[in-house]
C-alpha cells in the first residue's frame, strides 16, 4: 500500500498539505498519485504571486506516458515555487513528501483544510480506487 | 467496383439497430437552419472513362503555363528523383504510423527533416511538421500566448506585410481565445515595417511580434531591429519565413541580439509541386526553454536496451489523444507525406543546391523588375530590396492585363487591390530559378504590347462617318 504520512491533509485529486509554521501551506502530489504516473519529465508551475481558488488548476505533471493536471487544494495566493524541479522533476517521484514539494500557498481561509481528507480518509479513497479497478 | 462500403441492407440493419428510421434521423438533433443544402447540384455519376477524359482536359488547362504568379507558393524545380523516393510504398503514406516505434524508417526521415528545418533557420527545435503555413503561424500565437502567460496581454501585433490569407486564419483561430490581432502598417513608399515608427504604437498589451521574411510583397524587413524592438518591449518574436530564402538570408534564430523565439512557416517551395493549392505543409520551430508549449510532435533519436540506435517521438503527452481538451492543439495535423518528399528534397539539393535555386530566383525576378521597368507606365512600387518578389504599378487595369497575358498562357502575376486597396494597379511578380531569360524576354514582350493595346483602347476614337 503506499506511503499516507499521518501528519498531511489529502485532496480527492491525489494532492497533499502540510501547514507550515508560519501559516503558509506546502502542496505536493502524493506517493500514489508520482507511482501512478511514472517517471516524470517535467512539472509545470504557477507564478508566484498568482491567487488561486480552491480546487483551481495551477499546474502539470507531465511523465512519458501521461499529462496531469495540479489543482490548488485550498484557495489562497502563491508564495513559492519548488523550482528544482525545472531541471530535476524525478525528485517528485524519488521524494514526493519531501524535496518533490510542488508549491506553496497562503490561504486565505484556513477553515478549508477542513474540507480535505485526513491520511485514513485518503487511505479510504485510495482503497475504493483500488477496488474499482 | 463498388466504392460505397454499406450495401442497402446493411444500413437497414444498422438503423434497425440503432432505431431510427432513416439515416437522415440521425441528424434530428442538428436545426434546420445549420444543414447544408442538398447535394442536388453533384452530377449524376461518369463512367472510368468519362472521368479520365475529363479530368486530362482540366489538368491539360491548368498545366503547361508559364509561371510568374507567387504569393505564397512558388514554381520551384522538384528533381524527379523526388517524389520517386516519396511515392515508395515504405513511404507512400500521410500518416504517422500509430505504432511509431515500428517504423523507424520513417521516423528517421522526420527526424532528418527537423534536423534540417533548425539548421535552416538556427533553432533549436522543429517539430514534424503543421497543417500549412497559414495554420503554422496561428499556432505559433497561440505558443506565445501560452510562454508568456502575461496578464492582461492579450494582443499581438502583425504586420499588414504579412500574407492577408494568413492573417485572416489567424484571426479565425485565435479570436475565440481572447487574443487580439493588432495590425502594424507598411510604410507606403518601402512596403517593409519601418521600426522607426514602431514607437508610435501602443503595445502596452502586446505579447507578441510577427516579423514576416521575406514579407507579402517580397521584400526584405529589417528583421535585427524589428527582433530587438519586440523582446525590448516583452514581446515575443515569432518569425515566419520562405525556408529556402534561408539558404540566402540570415537565419531567423539569428536575428537581432537574441533571434527569434518562435519561427514558422509554408514548407512547399521545399519540394511540393504546385497542384492548385495544395497539399502544402507548414513548420514549426522554437528555441529549447518553449518546447512543452509546442504543439504537434516531435522525433527524437535515442538508444535501446542494447545501446542500438534508435528514432522515437517524444513529447506527445501533449497531444490531443492523451491530453484532450488541453492538449497544446486540437489541430494535430501534420504532412507526413509532403515532409517526406521535403526531407529528399532538401538531401538531393543539399545546401549549395538550394543557395543555388535561391539565388536564381532572386536573380531572375530582380532581372525581370528591370527589364519591366523600362516599359512604359510601369514602374517598381518599394524602394526597399526584395527576395524573388516585387510589386509593379501598372498603367492599365492589372485584371485586364492578367487577362489578356492568360491568352498568352502565361501567368503574370497576382492582382494586390482586393487585399490592398490602395495598391489598385499593382501586380505582384515573381520569377523563380525556372524561368529562362527566353520566359523572361515572352513575358516582357507581351506586356509591352498588351499595354500599348489597352492604352489605344482607352482612347476614344471617333467613328469616320
Amino acid at each position: 500500500m503506499s506511503q499516507v504520512p499521518p501528519e498531511l491533509r489529502y485532496s480527492e485529486s491525489h494532492e497533499w498539505v502540510r501547514e507550515e509554521d508560519d501559516g503558509t501551506l506546502t502542496i505536493g502530489i502524493s506517493e500514489h498519485a508520482q507511482a501512478q504516473l511514472g517517471d516524470l519529465v517535467y512539472v509545470e508551475l504557477p507564478e508566484v504571486g498568482r491567487p488561486l481558488h480552491a480546487n483551481e488548476s495551477c499546474g502539470v505533471v507531465e511523465s512519458v506516458k501521461a499529462a496531469s493536471d495540479v489543482y490548488s487544494p485550498v484557495g489562497g495566493r502563491i508564495v513559492a515555487v519548488n523550482s528544482a524541479l525545472a531541471d530535476t522533476p524525478e525528485l517528485v517521484n524519488q521524494d514526493p513528501y519531501g524535496d518533490g514539494w510542488l508549491m506553496r500557498i497562503e490561504p486565505d481561509d484556513r477553515g478549508e483544510l477542513g474540507a480535505l481528507l485526513d491520511s485514513d480518509g485518503y487511505l479510504a479513497l485510495l482503497e475504493a480506487e483500488a477496488e474499482a479497478e | 467496383m463498388p466504392y460505397v462500403p454499406h450495401t442497402d441492407d446493411d444500413l437497414r440493419e444498422m438503423l434497425a439497430v440503432v432505431g431510427v428510421g432513416t439515416v437522415e434521423d440521425l441528424f434530428d438533433e442538428v436545426p434546420e437552419g445549420l444543414r447544408s443544402a442538398s447535394l442536388g447540384a453533384v452530377p449524376a455519376s461518369l463512367s472510368e472513362i468519362e472521368v479520365t477524359r475529363l479530368m486530362q482536359a482540366r489538368a491539360a488547362r491548368d498545366g503547361g503555363a508559364l509561371c510568374f504568379l507567387g504569393g505564397g507558393a512558388y514554381d520551384h524545380h522538384v528533381p524527379a528523383a523526388v517524389w520517386e523516393v516519396a511515392s515508395r510504398g515504405e513511404f507512400y503514406s500521410a500518416y504517422t504510423p500509430y505504432q511509431a516505434e515500428a517504423s523507424q524508417g520513417t521516423l528517421q526521415l522526420l527526424y532528418e527533416f527537423q534536423s534540417m528545418i533548425t539548421a535552416l533557420t538556427a533553432m533549436d527545435v522543429a517539430n514534424a511538421s503543421l497543417y500549412d503555413g497559414a495554420s503554422a503561424l496561428a499556432e505559433a500565437v497561440l505558443m506565445a500566448a501560452r510562454v508568456s502567460r502575461k496578464g492582461g496581454h492579450h494582443s499581438v501585433l502583425v504586420p499588414s506585410s504579412v500574407h492577408p490569407t494568413y492573417r485572416q486564419v489567424v484571426r479565425s483561430i485565435v479570436r475565440h481565445q481572447g487574443i487580439d490581432l493588432v495590425e502594424i502598417p507598411y510604410a507606403p513608399g518601402d512596403g517593409h515595417v519601418d521600426p522607426e515608427r514602431l514607437d508610435q504604437l501602443d503595445t502596452s498589451d502586446a505579447f507578441a511580434l510577427v516579423v514576416p521574411q521575406p514579407n507579402f510583397f517580397g521584400v526584405l524587413e529589417e528583421v535585427d531591429a524589428l527582433t530587438d524592438w519586440g523582446h525590448r518591449h516583452g514581446a515575443l518574436v515569432i518569425g515566419l519565413v520562405n525556408p529556402l530564402t534561408l539558404a540566402l538570408l540570415k537565419p531567423p534564430g539569428e536575428w537581432g541580439g537574441q533571434g527569434a523565439d518562435i519561427v514558422c512557416g509554408e514548407g512547399q517551395p521545399l519540394g511540393a509541386p504546385l497542384s492548385s493549392g495544395g497539399p502544402y505543409f507548414g513548420f514549426l520551430c522554437c528555441k529549447q526553454p518553449y518546447v512543452r508549449q509546442m504543439p504537434g510532435r516531435i522525433v527524437g533519436r535515442t538508444v535501446d536496451l542494447d545501446e542500438r540506435s534508435g528514432f522515437t517521438l517524444t513529447l506527445q503527452a501533449r497531444e490531443q489523444h492523451i491530453r484532450r481538451s488541453k492538449a497544446t492543439s486540437n489541430i494535430c495535423t501534420n504532412q507526413g507525406l509532403m515532409v517526406t518528399a521535403a526531407a529528399v528534397h532538401m538531401t538531393i539539393l543539399g545546401p549549395r543546391g538550394l543557395e543555388a535555386a535561391a539565388s536564381a530566383s532572386h536573380r531572375n525576378t530582380a532581372d525581370l523588375v528591370h527589364r519591366l521597368s523600362a516599359v512604359p507606365g510601369v514602374s517598381p512600387v518599394f524602394a526597399r530590396p526584395f527576395f524573388h518578389e516585387a510589386v509593379l504599378r501598372l498603367p492599365a487595369p492589372v485584371a485586364a492585363v492578367l487577362r489578356a497575358m492568360a491568352v498568352q498562357n502565361v501567368l503574370a502575376g497576382l492582382s494586390l487591390e482586393d487585399d490592398y486597396p490602395e495598391l489598385k494597379g499593382c501586380l505582384l511578380v515573381c520569377a523563380t530559378e525556372k524561368r529562362t531569360a527566353e520566359d523572361l524576354g515572352l513575358y516582357v514582350q507581351h506586356m509591352d504590347r498588351i499595354l500599348k493595346k489597352l492604352a489605344a483602347a482607352a482612347c476614344p476614337v471617333r467613328p469616320r462617318f
